[in-house]
């Protein structure tokens, strides 16, 4: 969808003309049905695009997990029953309402994370609704497998739920990264008890209030509050047949321990430090090429770094560095900072307070490093209510690969950006980190874009783009960047059980006995 | 390595609340570079840790590689206004939240 440059800005919720009503509390989401934290407990949620709060939103306890786990278990027979006919049909009426309520879901999303919302009409918010309808689709095309042991003996594979799975949602893509877990995971027949971050609690509360009459009581349970105490009572709980996790590596380490202590599977993605490499060739011709490239390098501040996968290391090939770097940081000189709801913006405020302060750390620490601050490196001068935002501005760093700053996820928008000689000491650098999430190529030569595609240590190598989540493609992370993959059918026997019946159709004894 | 003292009387308070307790330093994507705090036990420090010392008795580790990545620094423990947001213990009781500050091998002796 093209990117209209409108001047317009959306009220903010609950003001009159915005798409999104109000209330002032939120209760969690269980059994189909609002419901007063146990703990009685509520706390005050900021919009960081000026750091006033707007809503105050469950801060449950651990009794309220089991609340939900009780809702999810006597709901799991009868959605496990369903035949794949039903469950496409709620997965594609969830994706309808999505769809209907675009607007709103997207003032929603942006107003309370802080991304720009033609990000959340043109990506976050179609791109859930897609992920849904893919696995409607994808289920209902699935098919168990025979294996012929002889002519006598058969094995026949089913697919079957795992039952009740606790999912624990990230603040960077609080709606669309919900739907990557739910869709499949619901699509295959289980329910859901869903722990939100604790920074973006509120919008999927606003997606529970447009989809809760489509999908049967039980099936999607959303609790708020602490992730030390609710995460944990939902990652370590008996009554769970699988974990999903997106965040940082030390709770990763622990969700897998969990989850051993358990004996059940778990799915943890866990970020990275992804290169984006740029080879000489980019700057043969000034095409559409050239600028798709461009744009591929200030993809480092889409959702203002907040990305798992952001591209946040920079390689170019040293002959064109200085007018290919000259190109991008005119692009990036460009950004207009600003009012998330506003439609001309391009980037929004950080999540949170201590996600800014992070990125500030990050960036002080490149300074005493040496490296060198080609643009941005602080915070920008905003006016009016935005004074009171989280604003940081896009910030490029040049350094070398053995700095911390290109060895460490910032999680904002903070570009690292070296060179290389050649072809190989451009793969040396790109696979000199911990982590093995996201990587880009960039090139017009296809035989050396296959090459590094193949010899780069990352889940997903974007060739010639950069930060596309089709549902169709996998997605997930080598070495410290998480176990499992999210995305593409392979997802439905992620969320399964195989049920093997082997069966004898010969009427004669083995004869051991 | 150390702790501030303002981060010295949380970690006792926690330990009063909670027994005794472990630090991990966190890497990767959102909460990635806090300190994150667990009771003693939860996770056990495996042959890739390494262990950094001790804050008011309770012991801190990091992945061996992420500290030889990070240059191997001097590390201060400190905390900061807001809850925390992930696992860390202290987002049970505290409105503050551990960070890790980090002083490296050649710019000490400035």
């Amino acid at each position: 969808m093209a990117i209209t440059e409108q001047g317009t800005t959306y009220e903010a919720p609950g003001q009159i003309g915005s798409p999104v009503t109000l209330h002032d509390r939120y209760e969690n989401y269980i059994g189909g049905a609002w419901t007063q934290p146990t703990t009685g407990r509520y706390r005050g949620n900021p919009t960081p695009s000026t750091g006033e709060t707007f809503c105050e939103v469950a801060s449950s306890g651990a009794a309220d997990i089991e609340l939900a786990l009780d809702a999810a278990h006597a709901a799991k027979a009868a959605w496990g029953a369903k035949s794949p006919t039903e469950r496409a049909a709620v997965l594609d009426a969830i994706a309808d309402a999505i769809d209907a309520n675009r607007e709103m879901l997207a003032v929603a999303e942006s107003y309370e994370n802080g991304k720009p919302v033609r990000e959340t009409l043109n990506a976050d918010i179609p791109l859930a609704a897609d992920h849904f309808r893919y696995f409607a689709g994808a289920v209902r095309a699935e098919e168990g497998r025979i294996s012929e042991i002889d002519d006598q003996t058969y094995a026949y594979h089913f697919h079957e739920p795992l039952g009740v799975v606790g999912q624990i949602i990230p603040f960077n893509f609080p709606l669309l990264m919900a739907a990557w877990k739910l869709a499949p995971a619901l699509a295959a027949g289980n329910c859901s008890v869903l722990k939100p971050a604790s920074p973006t609690p509120w919008s999927i509360l606003k997606l529970a209030e447009v989809i809760g009459d489509v999908i049967p009581p039980g099936v999607l349970n959303i609790v708020n509050g602490p992730g030390a105490e609710i995460g944990r009572a939902l990652a370590s709980n008996q009554r769970i047949a699988k974990i999903a996790f997106t965040g940082e590596t030390v709770t990763g380490r622990l969700i897998m321990s969990y989850a051993a202590q358990n004996l059940i599977p778990s799915t943890t993605e866990l970020g990275g430090k992804s290169p984006n490499i740029f080879f000489a060739d980019v700057l043969a011709s000034d095409d559409d090429f050239l600028d798709k490239a461009i744009e591929g390098l200030v993809l480092y501040a889409f959702n203002k770094g907040e990305v798992c996968t952001c591209p946040s290391r920079a390689l170019i090939q040293e002959s064109i560095y200085d007018e290919f770097m000259g190109r991008c940081l005119e692009r990036i000189e460009a950004i207009k900072q600003g009012d998330p709801l506003d439609l001309a913006t391009m980037i929004g405020p950080q999540v949170s307070t201590a996600q800014r302060e992070k990125i500030e750390g990050y960036v002080q620490i490149g300074r005493d490093e040496g490296a060198e601050v080609l643009i941005g490196g602080g915070r920008p001068l905003m006016e009016d209510r935005l004074a009171g935002g989280y604003y940081f501005e896009p910030t490029v760093l040049k350094g070398h690969n053995k700095m911390r700053v290109f060895q460490e996820e910032i999680f904002g928008p903070v570009l690292a950006v070296t060179t290389f000689k050649d072809e190989a000491e451009a793969l040396e650098i790109a696979n000199d980190t911990m982590y093995g999430l996201g990587a880009g190529v960039w090139t017009r030569d296809g035989s050396r874009a296959f090459r590094m595609g193949r010899a780069i240590q990352a889940g997903r190598v974007w060739t010639n783009c950069y930060h596309q989540y089709p549902a169709h493609a996998a997605f997930g992370g080598y070495k410290s960047s998480g176990v499992g993959r999210e995305n593409h059918r392979m997802m439905l026997e992620h969320y399964s059980q195989t049920k093997c019946l082997l069966v004898s159709y010969d009427p004669k004894p083995m004869g051991f006995f | 390595m150390t702790a501030t003292p303002a981060a010295l009387e949380v970690i006792t308070r926690l330990e009063a609340a909670h027994g005794p307790l472990v630090f991990f330093q966190s890497g990767g994507c959102c909460e990635g570079t806090a300190p994150m705090c667990l009771s003693e036990g939860e996770l056990a420090a495996g042959p890739r840790d390494r262990y950094l010392g001790s804050l008011a008795g309770q012991p801190f580790f990091i992945g061996s590689d992420q500290d030889d990545r990070w240059g191997r620094p001097t590390f201060v423990v400190d905390i900061r206004p807001g809850a925390a947001e992930g696992f860390s213990l202290e987002g049970l009781s505290e409105d503050v939240h551990f960070v890790t500050r980090t002083v490296s091998p050649s710019s000490a002796g400035r």
